[in-house]
């Protein structure tokens, strides 16, 4: 089942440099939540906090809390290797192992820290995590042949299987069908609707008719000028973001007249 | 060339230099093979007298060389070809992993300022020529080392290649291969360093989004993307290895045997080393057989590059 993320007075470092400024969210359980925004307003630094991916760069820090049903992520005692068991990420592209086959990869995650899956074990969980991402019947009968023979909407589907085959609470998507042509993208976004049913999950989108499509809520981000840290602008549920904000600035950049 | 790219203003000199810098490219091309044919060529035609001459004259030769142990030319170059392979195999050995280590520490662990310091220190470990390689091989390592090796023969002595008793002073192939280890640590670690360095960061971050530890992570992206590239790296180490002289020749002490006991003294010699050791010595026909060695070293390398690229190409499919 999906876990509530909370977001609270966020602040986010590259070195001395403030990238995102006190940012408070609440993430439902469960739901679909977007984030959308102009490019370099944060968003996806923002969600790289959300699974402790941010600090993998040097010099990257962050002040404040986000807490995993209650439990702050940033606590001296966590683990980001644990926390990043338990909130899995899709990326831009598709990023397949390459020396890997379709099956290993789906598997890469399982067979991590060195536990052991024995092989009708594997095989379920195989079939459980591509029926999940609705890859299944398109491989099934080469379960063998490499991850990155597939097209690239399989690869990102691909890439959804590993990710859910550790059994994380939550998916962060950062813009998961920019790579991707549009019957590929109507795939993913499909199966973004399946999977809120079991994980909590938060896509970086700069589409806004896929916001409005999948998302149940949608955050707004902007930032005054280049150089100047980005803020979470305005918060609605998906509904009142696209057809009534509450919000000049949201509701310039929806409707295109932006800047 | 400076002139005809200055005037690569207009279109048609653009064309002109264009032109000019395919004929260089392609000069340089021909160039390598033209030497490489040269070499080849050299080393069979000063090599013929002992192929096509009189082969009796050619067994005394070697007889002399030999003190009477070897009679014909198989006989002579068969241990030599052993002992190079030998020694330089146990020198990519002992250089391959910890070369690959250092690689990693520099792209993947160490802080932005020792890992620059460091690649700057194992580049200048490059510049140092083989001689002072061989000098501190032979004064200062071969005495220092002997403990070491014998601590090694009593403990791992059941190991074949270890059998004791080790040789006192140490200038066995154990040694050499220490110092041609640490020779060829350079080339194998900046390849490698350089390779790492290349790994798609996406990639990278795929396993550390899965939950992989830094090691898994450099297991799971790192390591599968460098494969090929640190096959060639301990290709070219193996390279230098193998046509090393000057430290094997002062610190080895020679011997024409197939023994593989790494710690034992007069056991193997290289052929780079017998040549340049017998060389000075050697007469018209006593050089030919020299060479006829370095012919067979020129093959072995030859060889050696072909199989590493081999196994490169089944790697990187």
């Amino acid at each position: 089942m999906g876990q509530r993320i909370d977001v609270k007075d966020l602040n986010i470092y590259y070195g001395d440099f403030l990238a995102v400024e006190n940012v408070n969210i609440e993430i439902e359980p469960n739901k679909v939540t977007a984030f959308i925004g102009p490019s370099g307003c944060g968003k996806s630094t923002v969600l790289r906090t959300l699974d402790r991916m941010h600090e993998i760069i040097p010099g990257a820090h962050v002040k404040g809390e986000v807490l995993l049903e209650g439990r702050n992520l940033y606590a001296k005692d966590v683990d980001p290797v644990e926390v990043r068991r338990d909130v899995g990420m899709v990326f831009q592209r598709p990023n397949p192992f390459p020396t890997m086959s379709i099956r290993e990869n789906v598997l890469a995650g399982v067979k991590l820290n060195n536990r052991k899956i024995n092989k009708s074990d594997a095989d379920d969980l195989v079939e459980w995590a591509l029926r999940g991402a609705n890859l299944w019947n398109e491989v099934k009968d080469r379960l063998d042949n490499p991850g990155v023979g597939l097209s690239g909407g399989q690869q990102q589907r691909l890439c959804i299987a590993r990710a859910v085959a550790v059994h994380p609470q939550v998916l962060l998507m950062d813009e998961p069908c920019s790579a991707l042509d549009p019957i590929s993208t109507l795939a993913v976004e499909d199966l973004i609707n399946e999977l809120k049913k079991e994980y909590t999950i938060v896509i970086v989108t700069h589409n806004m008719q896929q916001a409005a499509r999948i998302a149940d809520y949608t955050a707004f981000f902007n930032l005054k000028a280049v150089g100047q840290p980005g803020h979470l602008t305005y918060f609605a549920d998906t509904t009142t973001m696209f057809n009534n904000p509450q919000n000049e600035e949201a509701e310039r950049y929806i409707s295109g007249r932006f800047g | 060339m400076s002139s005809a790219s200055n005037s690569a203003t207009t279109a048609a000199g653009g064309k002109t230099a264009d032109k000019v810098f395919k004929g260089v490219a392609y000069a340089c091309g021909i160039l390598i093979l033209v030497t490489l044919a040269a070499v080849a060529l050299f080393l069979l035609f000063r090599a013929w007298p002992l192929i096509g001459g009189d082969q009796a004259q050619n067994v005394a030769a070697i007889e002399s060389f030999t003190g009477n142990k070897a009679h014909n030319f198989w006989q002579f170059v068969g241990p030599l070809m052993f002992g190079t392979v030998l020694v330089a195999a146990s020198a990519l050995i002992v250089s391959f992993f910890i070369s690959v280590g250092i690689a990693l520490f520099i792209s993947h662990y160490a802080p932005k300022r020792l890992a620059t310091a460091l690649s700057y220190v194992i580049d200048l470990l490059a510049a140092i020529p083989s001689v002072i390689y061989g000098l501190w091989g032979g004064i200062v390592l071969v005495p220092a080392v002997y403990p070491f090796w014998n601590w090694v023969a009593t403990y791992f002595g059941w190991i074949p290649i270890f059998a004791g008793p080790a040789a006192n002073p140490p200038r066995t192939v154990a040694t050499v291969a220490l110092v041609l280890a640490v020779m060829i640590l350079p080339i194998i670690t900046s390849l490698s360093r350089d390779i790492f360095l290349q790994t798609p960061r996406l990639q990278e971050e795929a396993a550390l989004a899965l939950g992989a530890t830094r090691w898994e992570m450099i297991k799971l992206a790192v390591l599968p993307f460098g494969r090929s590239g640190m096959v060639s790296a301990s290709m070219l180490g193996l390279g230098r290895a193998l046509g090393e002289t000057m430290a094997v020749l002062m610190i080895l002490s020679p011997g024409l045997t197939y023994s593989a006991h790494l710690l034992q003294a007069s056991k193997n010699q290289t052929i780079a080393a017998n040549i340049a050791s017998q060389y000075p010595e050697a007469n018209a026909l006593g050089v030919s057989i020299l060479i006829g060695t370095g012919l067979v070293l020129f093959l072995i390398t030859f060889l050696v590059n072909f199989i590493a690229r081999k196994i490169v190409e089944k790697a990187s499919v």
